[in-house]
């Protein structure tokens, strides 16, 4: 059953109760993503420390239950992590999505591979995969601090 | 009227869809296909085709009289006056753009307004948005009132001196109100002021008469009128046709080329330049005919028996809202669910063979005003049955059983 796999408790769950879904007050780095097929939208907001570490992360937005789970579980992993895990984690996240049927990246946990993995769904359903990726490649925006709106039609 | 026999006519319907028979209820989006189109399109290319207009050989004259048929086919189901009133377009959006941009050079200038309405398509909104900068133009909106219908007064207030034209829907595709065209164009031409409408959702379902209405323009859009993609209408009154500038530019369109200058063709040419969607255009003519066999009539009140029906059953469905109360009301279901939003439940009614649309519906300016960022919308077809409202609201269910886990 793939509606199954794509409607899994751990996303039900972090749709319904998005982790991290907040304003960050103390915030430096941002970037909005919008999907102006559907009219999704979120706004990733980062406190990056001096070390290039994600020390906080936020995000503000509205839109369906793949989408919402995704930027919530995408913050939970992304607390702590240096820049350069987060370039990693995201290229590695973007390529599991669209075809890897693992993630490669030794970086997470098990429970957090787990977590992650919740959303593979998504896959099978290639109009959906917009709703899974945008969090992730605003994030993207975000750590370069970029004031461009991210469009997820200017991406696979 | 039977509707398994309409429904035999259409040859989407014998095949499954990832395995389950298709509930097809996306026909406000594009409307599935008889197969007489299907065939009259076939038929052309393999037996009859040529280029229209231009060459006098055997092939080249059949086809432009095909061709020609049509226009005439649609004038007379439209009742239009004239079939030189009858201008064929890459589709609707392509026939108000035309309006916008050949009325705009000729007779809009700085300060001069265009009221719309909050219902309108992206397509009747975005053709006069490029006038606010070409032209210096304003665009005014009336508003919806609660049942997401507009009323004559909703016109009739926000017209003043400077309102130039009135683009206006002639049946909402989200709330499925069918505007009073008829009482609006009267208002509008009591104060001298042309009207267009845009009717991509009311010519597939109601009863057209070009000379009733008495508008000036009026869009179709073939695709969703069981005809071929790539192919729209667009009426106008003849005195507007004779008087607005060419749109394109090109060959078929012209009568004589010179360095010096040009000089454009007669009607329809002097609208249809380039080679034009041929095979559509003479399949079109098949839509028109099967619409005929039917008869509109019968269609209007099969499709307002099973708009009725589908109102009566998501109503009892504690967790569907319908978006809009219009009392007088096309084949038009928008609905949200608590909870759910309306991407999770298109994909979760696709599995089950069930196609709707979910989305903004390319009416952003409707969605703000009602606070909503998508919706789900279930739209009706000659084709469709009470079967098919009641599978929709099993699948409906399903969404609640996934969701409430």
């Amino acid at each position: 059953m793939d509606l199954k796999e794509l409607y899994q408790e751990i996303i039900l769950d972090h749709g319904k109760n998005p982790r991290n879904l907040k304003k960050s007050d103390n915030f430096n780095k941002d970037a909005k993503g919008h999907n102006p097929l559907c009219g999704d939208k979120v706004h990733v907001f980062l406190k990056v420390d001096e070390k290039n570490k994600i020390s906080d992360i936020a995000f503000e937005g509205s839109g369906c239950a793949i989408s919402m789970a995704s930027a919530s579980i995408m913050t939970e992993l992304m607390k702590e992590k240096k820049e350069i895990e987060v370039k990693e984690l995201v290229d590695d996240f973007l390529e599991m999505i669209k075809q890897n049927p693992e993630l490669k990246s030794k970086i997470l946990e098990d429970n957090e591979k787990t977590k992650l993995m919740s959303l593979s769904g998504v896959k099978k359903y290639p109009m959906r995969v917009k709703c899974a990726t945008m969090a992730w490649h605003t994030l993207t925006a975000a750590m370069k601090n970029s004031n461009d709106e991210t469009n997820t039609e200017k991406f696979d | 009227m039977n509707i398994d026999n309409i429904k035999k006519q259409f040859p989407i319907f014998d095949n499954k869809v990832q395995n389950n028979d298709l509930v097809y209820l996306d026909s406000a989006n594009s409307s599935q296909k008889p197969q007489v189109v299907v065939d009259r399109i076939y038929d052309f290319y393999t037996k009859e085709f040529s280029n229209v207009g231009r060459s006098v050989h055997y092939l080249a004259v059949a086809a432009t009289n095909l061709y020609e048929n049509t226009r005439v086919l649609v004038q007379k189901y439209i009742n239009a006056k004239d079939p030189n009133e009858i201008v064929f377009t890459k589709g609707a959006t392509e026939a108000i753009n035309l309006v916008a941009n050949t009325f705009g050079q000729k007779f809009l200038n700085e300060g001069d307004e265009i009221l719309l309405t909050e219902l309108e398509h992206h397509s009747n909104y975005v053709p006069w948005h490029y006038l606010r900068k070409s032209r210096g133009i304003k665009i005014n909106f009336a508003e919806i009132n609660s049942d997401g219908e507009i009323t004559l007064e909703s016109i009739e207030k926000n017209i003043n001196p400077k309102t130039k034209m009135i683009a206006i829907t002639h049946l909402s595709n989200v709330t499925g109100a069918i505007l009073p065209i008829k009482e609006i164009t009267k208002l509008a031409h009591s104060k001298n002021i042309p009207i267009l409408i845009d009717g991509c959702q009311g010519a597939p379902h109601l009863k057209l008469d070009m000379q009733d209405i008495d508008c000036d323009f009026y869009a179709i859009s073939c695709h969703k009128m069981y005809g071929p993609t790539g192919l729209g209408i667009l009426y106008a009154k003849k005195k507007w046709l004779d008087i607005l500038p060419p749109y394109q530019g090109g060959g078929g369109m012209i009568r004589e080329v010179k360095k010096e200058g040009i000089t454009f063709g007669d009607l329809p040419n002097k609208y249809e330049a380039g080679t034009m969607a041929t095979a559509q255009v003479i399949a079109f003519g098949e839509s028109i005919k099967f619409l005929n066999n039917i008869g509109i009539k019968n269609i209007e009140h099969h499709e307002s028996e099973l708009t009725k029906y589908g109102e009566e059953v998501l109503r009892k469905n504690n967790s569907v809202k319908l978006i809009g109360n219009p009392k007088n009301k096309g084949s038009v279901l928008s609905f949200t669910l608590d909870g759910i939003h309306a991407h999770d439940i298109a994909t979760i009614l696709d599995e089950d063979g069930v196609a709707i649309r979910a989305g903004h519906h390319c009416c952003q300016i409707l969605h703000d005003k009602l606070g909503l960022q998508a919706t789900a919308r279930a739209s009706l077809g000659v084709y469709n049955t009470k079967d098919d409202i009641d599978k929709l609201n099993e699948s409906i269910n399903k969404c609640k059983k996934i969701f409430d886990k």
